[in-house]
Formats: structure tokens, C-alpha cells, sequence
């Protein structure tokens, strides 16, 4: 059960918490643009990492505010947490 | 006659409370401090289960938690029984009954025993093997095996106790409160830290309590008389909370820890009443100090488990803590000087130590001289080849052990004895340290595995971190107090500690016998009956990962976990395929550490506490007038009315048809309501929704489709524009959460820049929803001054009025196809309301219905409902809703995927209707259909997802998701059942009424 600092409560339980997958992973603008190819890899395509992993999480029992997490998914080491928008940490 | 085996009395048994319990129905004693097990020993009693396959008559070997062989009912037939409960953890209080599990029709002769002799065909992997072929056997061979293994029964009634939870945050949490644990948590409330210290027993000390060596002491005294101070001690230090009974069953990441507090167990039935009887601790510790001791080793030889065969450590415990000899011909079999102490403390108290066996070719330490000096027999580089004694040990036969250990030589010598204490050195308690997620390395010297790290947040101290004597423990745990707590000082500064030095050790993990392997029964793990031969079969049929041999042999695999074996099993997988134990790694050691039983995981979550639910403002009503009620998600909704003894159908069919006829009206505050503001309004709800919003007048209300970026449908409902930057979205019961959810997302984090915010007002708000062709009239009554013309208050608008007081938000909108309003008031008014519509709807016959007559009625007009006709793989072209899908929108949420290749596909399942060719035929919902009799396999082309007998249309109406259905209409199909075949016809969805003529009646 982790311990996650929310970015804007601070720590709390992870049962206050979802998980929503991975980060960064930007709609595209213009949808319609997209070949079927480039839309189902948008649509359907995540990565599923043992190791440093780049997530997104919601405070969704809390301030229901989403960020983003750098976790270690071999050890469930958080190794970063900043709010959506910022630039992610460089490893 | 039975035996006293009370040798002296001792500060943990309260000699003047004599206690009368129950084993296997007949009455013993014992004393107050006794445990089921230290009781029954006093009463000679060692037979106490049968093993699991092969019903072998075991006894106590332990003194605690690891006991994989007195595994006892407690109360048996009562509604407090609890199966699997180690006798050595019980503590007796009067009254008590319990009795041994595993054997029927009882202890002393138990039918299963014939296994025993049948076991040269119950090798490894007998049951896979066996009861793979036929399958259709199995169901005969379950019931064999249930019937004369079976580990205990549960209890039949309802469990009388009260379970609780409780979250603690502490600074430090030290694990377990023998010398280590306690010099850890003295220290660390010293400086000012919150301590908590637990300990799975009802005493403090562990085991150094009942030290008995005397060349061991710590600043001259002896260690248990040195301890007993620093004990006494820390009742006067703040900071430090201390639960004892308390055993740490899990260790999660980020030293999250759960403990089981158990209040009331020992207690008379009397005491226990209105009590809590065990209290889940929710811990969250900065640091965690894992004081969990050792566990004593076994030796793995021919027969090593008949009944009087125990650790040695246990019958030190026995003796030292209990009172208790646990024989009266005692002999010891060790590879270590520990079997001395215990012999020692036998032979103190004037019970007969025949002789000690140990494996090692000499030992020089104090405690062996002074065994020695007293008389007693050392057979040096020997080791027990057979024991005999088939419900009570009776002999040993020993033979000299070859310069390898690998056999043995010269004549045979049998010893009688009625108790064996076996010493095999001792091995770390490492389940919490790995269960955090830490790794572990092997010591070759120790033949140990210790924590590989000691981190900032968690340390092992003590035997559990591989230190094993005493000025090492005291040694290291000071600096590791320093390292971990940040500070320069402690308590254990210039103590001074004297030791017994053990100056030899021998190792073999399977010690041989004159027998060939395969004639032999070493036991390995002792409650699953695997043995060293199991385990060599496994690795001779090609098993090789310890995680496979353990699943196949069983071995590990009990209630106890294997605690006492598992590192024998390792070892002799190690020597048999070459392989250092290292390498080898070992299995996984998964919580809980010791069993819980299922009130403690559930505390007072149960009964009506077991999930939350939802009511809503008018819910007394419903129960004033006998509405059944159905769960929708957390809510409790009115299903339907019936009165006068109807039954289901009979209320759903009077309820449709008054509604239609004249007025109805339904509870809809369940309703997801999420109240929509900002700038940005309009444009988010273009975005989300697939129709176009932008132009929709303030006053106006429209339904609005929302799809999961796949395309698929995800959630319907009407949104109202109640100004211009402000509008009321609804969702359907069951989804309003998640599109709250869903809409934060996309707003926080794709479209940051819009200005928009989100509030949930689904409670804030009591909806009734009148409808029928008298519901104008009926609202008219209420709020006479409101023009309700179709004019001034056309159908899909909204206006605000009041009732009385009572400010209210009306909607013209239409979830059956009759002209309705849907009326929202503030939550507290609800009641008000409903009874005032009800007042007023009195003249009109008003017919208050539930959520099944809403469900037929809105399948008379072809109105999906999100989640009964579609599952998540439903496009609104597939529902045949193109009219929603806007064609001018550039983007809104799943357009994109409209066009895919795979949901262009003609061939989709599609939402039609189905009528059956007779009318009084009402499919079942999720019944398949084909177009194909008399084939097979047959291709099913979709199911039934909606179905009702129609009072208004006196028919049978079903909607259903078909291949194809699209370019189906009028197409005959067939519903196969069970014993008939139904014909239906591929029909328009919309059965009644449809040109929406009604809406404006
Ligand atoms: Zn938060």
C-alpha cells in the first residue's frame, strides 16, 4: 500500500488514489488527420515497463486532481511526482 | 492414571488458578498462563492430530506460532469454533474446549491411517497424477478426500464477536519484544520518538527470559534476570505504547503494516461477551525495527515425527517458562551446543536425560563440560537412523555417521526414551523482511538467509538479522539504533556481556540412515506429509525452479507455511542437483505470517455495514407504502408497488398502464447530476458529447450521447442549459461517478486552457418525475400560476418556479414517451414534494411506479438504457442513433473511431427489436439468437438485452443486439431454449407510439 504525496495534500494513503495508466501520452489535435494506424496506436497502444515507469495518477478520493508519478514498477519505488502540465524529471 | 509432568513452578503460571478445559471430550486441568499446549504436556499428553495424507499421529513440537502439528477445533459445534488454531498460541481459560482435526472418527483410531501404509503409493504429485483421469471421477474422489482428510470446520452460525480496525501512525514500530525488540524500543521512545512495540505473545522477553545457561551474562547477571529490569523498566517511559497478543501478519510497501490485536481469546466465554475480540492495527511507521527472532531448525531423519518428537528449544520452554516436562526419558539430538541448555534444564529439575546424540565429532564449549560433569551420555558423530512408538515415542536406534555424513557405519544402539528433543540450529525470521520486498542473501558459514539491506526506513536486529549470541545482538543492535535513529547515544553503551562460546558446528541437511532413502519417511514439512524423498523424486522428474517443487511436493504449502522445513527442503534440493543454496534462492513468503481469521479482515464491516448505500430524500415514502426495493450500484431504488398481494408482474403491469393512461410517477433522484459553469461551457460540451450544443437557447434541454474515446457508447442523459454559462448535466445512475470522473480528466488534463468547472450535485437535488396524459394537470394543481402551455413551456424546456416555498427546477422532458415533467428540489424537500404530487394526483388515480415499470416503458419506445443494451462494445451507429452522431462537429470525444475500419463494419452486432411470433411469449433477457434450427455448431447472431409482456400493446416486446440487424427487418430469427425453440421477427425498436404523438397529449 503506498504512501503517495498527493502534489497538492500531500501524503496520503493509496486507497485515496487511481491509477490512469500511462503518461504522456498527448490527443492528438487533429484526430481526423490520423490514419487508422496512427489512431489505434494513440488509442490502444501502452507500454507496460518493468522498471522506471511514467504514470498518471488522480487524488480521486481527495482533491480529485490528476499528476503525474515516476514509479519503479520492480520495487513500487516512487521516484518523482509533479503536477500535470510540468515537464517530467530527466532520470 | 495420568501423569503430572509439573516439575516446578515457575512466575508464568499462576499455580493458584486452577483451570478446567476440554480435549477431545475429556477434562484435564491446568493453570492460568498455560497454553492449550503447555497444559496438555503437563497431562503427558503428546497425541494430539493425525497428519494430512498419510493420518499419521503427531504431537506438539513447538512452543508457538510455527506449530505445524497441533493444529486443534477450539469450541468445536459452537458458534465462536475456529478451525486451524495452534494449541501452542491457545491460552486456556476455563471452560475451554477443543479438539484435534484431521482424524475421523478420532484421534486415537483414525481410518485415514491406512494411508500410512499405503504410502509407498502416495508418492509426490500423487494427487495430480491420481485424479486427473477420468474427470468425471473427480466429484467421487473430492468427496472421499473431503470426508477423511478435511482441515477442520468452519462455524455453521453467525459469529457472536465484535471485530475492529484501527489506523496507527507511529514513529518507529518494533517487531516482536525479546531482547532485541525491547532494547529497540526503549531506545528509540527515549529519544523522543512514537514507539509502538508488538509482540505475538502474552509475555515480553521472547526467549531470553528463560535463559538458562549460566556461563551467559550481561553486566553480571544473569540475561533473564537483566532483561526482567529493562521490561520493568519500560512502564515509565512515555512515547511508547506497547500491545502484546499483537502478531504482524503482513508487511506492504512503504512500511505499511497490518497486526492482529487479540482482546478476548484467552478470556472466559463470560468475559467475552460485548467485547472486541481481535482488532485489526492498520500501521503506518516512519521506521520499522523487525525484532523477529529465530525459529529452531529440526533435523530431517527416518521417522522424524512421531508424537513426543519436539524441538528442543520448546522443551526448554517447557521446562523453563511452563513448569512443564515434556517427558520423563528424555533424549536430544542436535548439531549444536543449544541442545545442552536444554538438557541441562531437564536434568536441574531431577527428570532423566538418557542421552545426548549429537552429529558433531566434539564441542569444547562450557555448557558441554558441565553436561559432562552431570553423567549424562554424549554419543559424539552419531545420529538417529529409526525411531519406533506408534502414538507415543518409545525408542531411538542411532548408528555411528561416516566422515561425510553421507552414511553410517558400525552396529545399531536403541535408547528408549518417551520424549526426543531435536536441535538443528536456527533459522532468521525473514517473512516480514521479504513480504516488504526486500531481498535475501545466504550466509554459507551460518547456513542461513539473512536481509540482504538494512535501509533508512527498516532494520533487522537481533536473531532475525543473523545475530545469534548475545554480545553480538547487543553489539550490533547498538549501532544499528545509531545508524537508523540519528543518534550518538544509547542504553547500550558499556554493557558488558559475557558468553558460552560455541567453538563447532556441522551441518547435513538430511541426515542418513542403514535404510536406503526410498524405505525411509524424513520428514521435511510435517503437517503436508512431504518428505526428503518427495522432494528428490520432484527433482528426479525434471522439477527444477524451488517454486515448482514446493507446488508439486507440497512441501511449505500448510497453515504454518513451512516454517520449520522449508530451509531443509532447500538444502537438500542444493546438494542433491549441485547447486549452492544461494543460487538456489528461496520461495515466496506471502502474508499473512500467521493465519487471520475473517472477522479481523472485515472489523465492522459486515451486516448492513458491509457496503454503503445510498437512499434517496422520498425513501421513507416508499417504505411507508411497501415498495420493493432493487440495488442500483449503492443505491436502494423503489422497484415496484405492489399492492394487495400482487405479485411482480402483476404491480409492473397496473403501474404501465396507469401511467400511460393517466398519471404516474417515479423517484428519479438517483439520477447523476453534474452541475457544468464557466466560459467554457458550451465547448466542452461539444467536446464531450457527439451531438452539437453550441446553439442550444438557454431554457432548453437536450439528450446528449457520450462515447469512450473508442467509440463506444459510455453514458446517456439530458443536460439543460440553465444559463449562459451554466448548465445541469444528468447521467445515469449507475455512471455518474465515472463521468465525473471521465470530464475531470479530459478538463485537467488535454484541455487545461478551457475555463470550466465541475461540481457533483447528484445529492443535493430530489427529482419526481410525472408523467401521463393528467400530469399537466396534476403540476397545474401545484403551481397554478406557472404558465404550462405548450408555448410558453414547450417539451424539452425547462423553467424555474415554486411550490409554496419551496424553490424548484422543472424540466419538460420524457423518459417513457408520455408528456412528463421532471421536478428537482432541494434534497430536504423531496418528501414534500413527492407527497404533494401525490395529493394533487389523487383525483387523476396518480400511481407512484418503480424503476421496472420505467424500464418497460421506456423499451415500449425503443429508449436504450447504457449498460443493459449496450455493454461497452455498442457504437450510437450501431444502436441505430446516427441522428445523434453530429456530421459537422470536427472532433468531440470517440469521433475519431467512428471511422475505423472495424466499427464500419455492416456485419456489427445492432440494436433491433424482436416480437415473438406469440404474443404471450416474454424471452429472457441474455438468451441467445440464431437463424438456424437443426445445425451445429450454430453461428448466434446476438442476445436479447430487453424484454417485456407490454400491458399497453398487450404484446411481448424484447430489444436485442443482432449481426446484422440493420438490414434484418422482418427477418424470422430463433431464440433456442432449454426445452423449446421461439420464433420472433426482426421489428422496428420503437413499439409504441412512433410519432412521439403522446409527448404533447
Ligand atoms: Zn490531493
Amino acid at each position: 500500500m503506498f504512501l503517495i504525496n498527493c502534489p497538492y495534500c500531500g501524503e496520503r494513503d493509496q486507497q485515496e488514489f487511481k491509477a490512469g495508466g500511462e503518461a504522456h501520452i498527448e490527443r492528438p489535435k487533429q484526430p481526423t488527420e490520423l490514419s487508422d494506424d496512427e489512431w489505434a496506436e494513440y488509442l490502444f497502444m501502452r507500454k507496460n515497463i518493468k522498471g522506471v515507469q511514467f504514470e498518471r495518477w488522480n487524488h480521486a478520493h481527495g482533491c480529485r486532481k490528476w499528476f503525474n508519478m515516476v514509479r519503479d514498477t520492480s520495487n513500487d519505488e516512487i521516484k518523482a511526482i509533479y503536477k500535470m502540465g510540468e515537464k517530467p524529471p530527466s532520470q | 492414571m495420568t501423569k503430572n509432568l509439573r516439575v516446578k513452578s515457575s512466575e508464568y503460571i499462576d499455580e493458584t488458578n486452577r483451570i478446567s478445559f476440554k480435549f477431545n471430550g475429556k477434562t484435564y486441568h491446568g493453570f492460568k498462563g498455560d497454553t492449550l499446549a503447555s497444559a496438555l504436556l503437563a497431562n503427558d499428553v503428546h497425541l494430539v492430530g493425525r497428519s494430512f495424507k498419510y493420518h499419521r499421529p503427531r504431537g506438539i513440537m513447538t512452543s508457538g506460532s510455527e506449530e505445524p502439528n497441533a493444529i486443534v477445533q477450539v469450541n468445536p459445534g459452537t458458534n465462536r469454533t475456529e478451525p486451524n488454531v495452534r494449541a501452542t498460541e491457545v491460552e486456556i481459560y476455563e471452560g475451554l474446549e477443543a479438539s484435534s482435526q484431521n482424524c475421523w472418527p478420532s484421534v486415537e483410531f483414525d481410518i485415514g491411517g491406512i494411508n500410512n501404509f499405503l504410502s509407498p503409493f502416495f508418492p509426490a504429485g500423487f494427487y495430480y497424477k491420481t485424479f486427473m483421469w477420468p474427470a468425471s471421477f473427480w466429484e467421487k474422489y473430492e468427496f472421499f478426500i473431503r470426508h477423511s482428510a478435511g482441515l477442520g470446520k468452519s462455524p455453521t452460525s453467525n459469529d457472536p464477536d465484535i471485530y475492529d480496525h484501527r489506523n496507527i501512525h507511529c514513529d518507529v514500530l518494533v517487531v516482536g519484544a525479546g531482547i532485541s525488540g525491547i532494547l529497540a524500543a526503549k531506545n528509540a521512545a527515549k529519544n523522543n520518538l512514537k514507539t509502538l512495540l508488538v509482540d505475538e505473545k502474552n509475555e515480553l522477553g521472547g526467549s531470553t527470559i528463560y535463559e538458562n545457561n549460566e556461563f551467559n551474562k550481561i553486566d553480571n547477571k544473569a540475561p533473564s534476570e537483566w532483561l526482567k529490569k529493562e521490561i520493568e523498566e519500560l512502564k515509565n517511559i512515555k512515547n511508547l505504547e506497547i500491545k502484546t497478543r499483537t502478531s504482524v501478519a503482513a508487511y506492504h510497501q512503504y512500511n505499511y503494516l497490518l497486526a492482529r490485536e487479540n482482546l478476548t481469546d484467552h478470556l472466559e466465554a463470560k468475559d467475552k461477551t460485548n467485547k472486541i475480540r481481535q482488532r485489526l492495527l492498520k500501521i503506518r511507521a516512519k521506521k520499522v525495527i523487525l525484532a523477529t527472532g529465530a525459529l529452531e531448525r529440526p533435523l530431517i531423519f527416518n521417522n522424524n515425527d512421531r508424537p513426543g518428537i519436539m524441538l528442543s528449544s520448546a522443551i526448554k520452554k517447557y521446562s523453563e517458562f511452563y513448569g512443564v516436562a515434556c517427558g520423563s526419558k528424555n533424549v536430544f539430538f542436535t548439531n549444536n551446543d543449544s541442545a545442552y541448555e536444554s538438557a541441562l534444564s531437564l536434568y536441574n529439575k531431577g527428570i532423566n536425560v538418557e542421552a545426548i546424540i549429537d552429529i558433531r565429532e566434539q564441542s569444547e564449549s562450557k555448557i558441554v563440560k558441565k553436561v559432562k560433569e552431570a553423567g549424562i551420555k554424549v554419543y559424539w558423530s552419531h545420529t538417529i537412523v529409526d525411531t519406533a512408538g506408534y502414538k507415543r515415542l518409545n525408542s531411538v536406534s542411532i548408528m555411528k555417521l561416516s566422515n561425510d555424513g553421507t552414511s553410517v557405519t558400525g552396529s545399531k544402539i536403541s535408547i528408549s526414551c518417551d520424549c526426543l528433543g531435536v536441535a538443528g540450529g536456527w533459522t532468521p525470521a525473514v517473512h516480514l523482511y521479504t513480504q516488504s520486498g526486500n531481498k535475501l542473501k545466504f550466509d554459507e558459514e551460518k547456513k542461513v538467509f539473512l536481509p540482504n539491506q538494512n535501509t533508512s526506513e527498516q532494520i533487522s536486529v537481533g536473531s532475525c538479522g543473523g545475530d545469534f549470541k548475545i554480545d553480538e545482538i547487543i553489539k550490533n543492535l547498538n549501532q544499528k539504533l545509531k545508524d537508523t535513529l540519528n543518534i550518538n547515544e544509547t542504553d547500550l553503551d558499556g554493557i558488558k556481556v559475557e558468553i558460552d562460546q560455541e567453538n563447532s558446528k556441522r551441518n547435513i541437511w538430511l541426515l542418513p540412515s542403514d535404510k536406503p532413502l526410498g524405505k525411509t519417511k524424513p520428514f521435511v514439512d510435517y503437517q503436508n506429509d512431504a518428505t526428503a524423498k518427495d522432494i528428490k523424486l520432484a527433482l528426479r522428474e525434471g522439477f527444477r525452479s524451488i517454486e515448482h517443487v514446493k507446488r508439486y511436493t507440497t512441501t511449505g504449502m500448510g497453515t504454518d507455511q513451512g516454517k520449520l522445513g522449508n530451509m531443509h527442503a532447500l538444502g537438500i534440493i542444493a546438494d542433491t542437483a549441485g547447486v549452492k543454496m544461494g543460487k538456489l534462492g528461496t520461495t515466496t513468503f506471502r502474508p499473512p505470517y500467521t493465519p487471520l481469521t475473517f472477522g479481523t479482515i472485515v472489523g465492522r464491516n459486515v451486516g448492513k455495514f458491509f457496503d454503503i448505500f445510498r437512499r434517496t430524500p422520498m425513501n421513507d415514502w416508499h417504505v411507508e407504502n411497501k415498495a420493493e426495493f432493487e440495488n442500483v450500484g449503492q443505491w436502494k431504488r423503489a422497484w415496484y408497488y405492489p399492492i394487495n398481494g400482487e405479485t411482480m408482474h402483476q404491480a409492473v403491469q397496473r403501474e404501465s398502464k396507469a401511467a400511460r393512461e393517466s398519471a404516474g410517477m417515479l423517484d428519479a433522484s438517483t439520477l447523476g447530476k453534474i452541475d457544468i459553469q464557466g466560459s467554457d461551457a458550451s465547448e466542452f460540451l461539444n467536446r464531450v458529447y457527439t451531438n452539437a450544443w453550441s446553439k442550444l437557447a438557454v431554457g432548453k434541454c437536450r439528450y446528449g450521447l457520450m462515447l469512450n474515446e473508442d467509440g463506444m457508447v459510455y453514458d446517456d442523459g439530458v443536460t439543460t442549459r440553465l444559463g449562459e454559462n451554466h448548465y445541469i448535466m444528468t447521467t445515469t445512475t449507475g455512471g455518474a461517478a465515472n463521468v465525473l470522473g471521465k470530464l475531470e480528466d479530459y478538463l485537467q488534463t488535454e484541455w487545461p486552457e478551457l475555463d470550466v468547472y465541475l461540481t457533483s450535485v447528484t445529492d443535493h437535488y430530489a427529482t419526481a418525475s410525472l408523467c401521463g396524459p393528467n400530469s399537466k394537470k396534476i403540476l397545474k394543481k401545484i403551481i397554478p400560476d406557472l404558465d404550462l402551455s405548450d408555448e410558453n413551456f414547450p417539451h424539452m424546456s425547462f423553467k424555474e418556479a415554486k411550490i409554496g416555498h419551496i424553490q424548484c427546477r422543472i424540466m419538460r422532458i420524457s423518459f417513457t414517451g408520455e408528456h412528463s415533467y421532471e421536478i428537482n428540489v432541494q434534497a430536504s424537500y423531496g418528501k414534500d414534494l413527492w407527497e404533494k404530487c401525490m395529493e394533487a394526483g389523487q383525483e387523476f388515480n396518480i400511481t407512484p411506479y418503480g424503476t421496472e415499470t420505467m424500464h418497460l416503458l421506456r423499451a415500449e419506445k425503443g429508449f436504450i438504457i447504457v449498460g443493459q443494451d449496450t455493454d461497452g462494445t455498442m457504437t450510437p451507429i450501431d444502436l441505430q442513433m446516427d441522428w445523434i452522431v453530429s456530421k459537422k462537429k470536427y472532433d468531440f470525444i470517440g469521433k475519431r473511431s467512428l471511422y475505423r475500419s472495424d466499427t464500419m463494419r455492416e456485419d456489427r452486432k445492432q440494436l433491433v427489436g424482436l416480437l415473438t411470433d406469440d404474443p404471450n411469449i416474454v424471452l429472457e433477457e441474455g438468451a441467445q439468437i440464431v437463424s438456424e434450427l437443426n445445425q451445429s455448431p450454430v453461428e448466434m447472431l446476438g442476445h436479447v438485452t430487453s424484454s417485456y409482456f407490454s400491458p399497453n400493446l398487450k404484446k411481448s416486446i424484447a430489444l436485442a443486439v443482432v449481426r446484422g440487424g440493420k438490414d434484418m427487418m422482418g427477418k424470422k430469427l430463433f431464440v433456442p431454449m432449454e426445452n423449446k425453440n421461439i420464433n420472433v421477427t426482426v421489428a422496428n425498436p420503437v413499439f409504441y407510439d412512433e410519432k412521439n404523438e403522446r409527448l404533447n397529449a
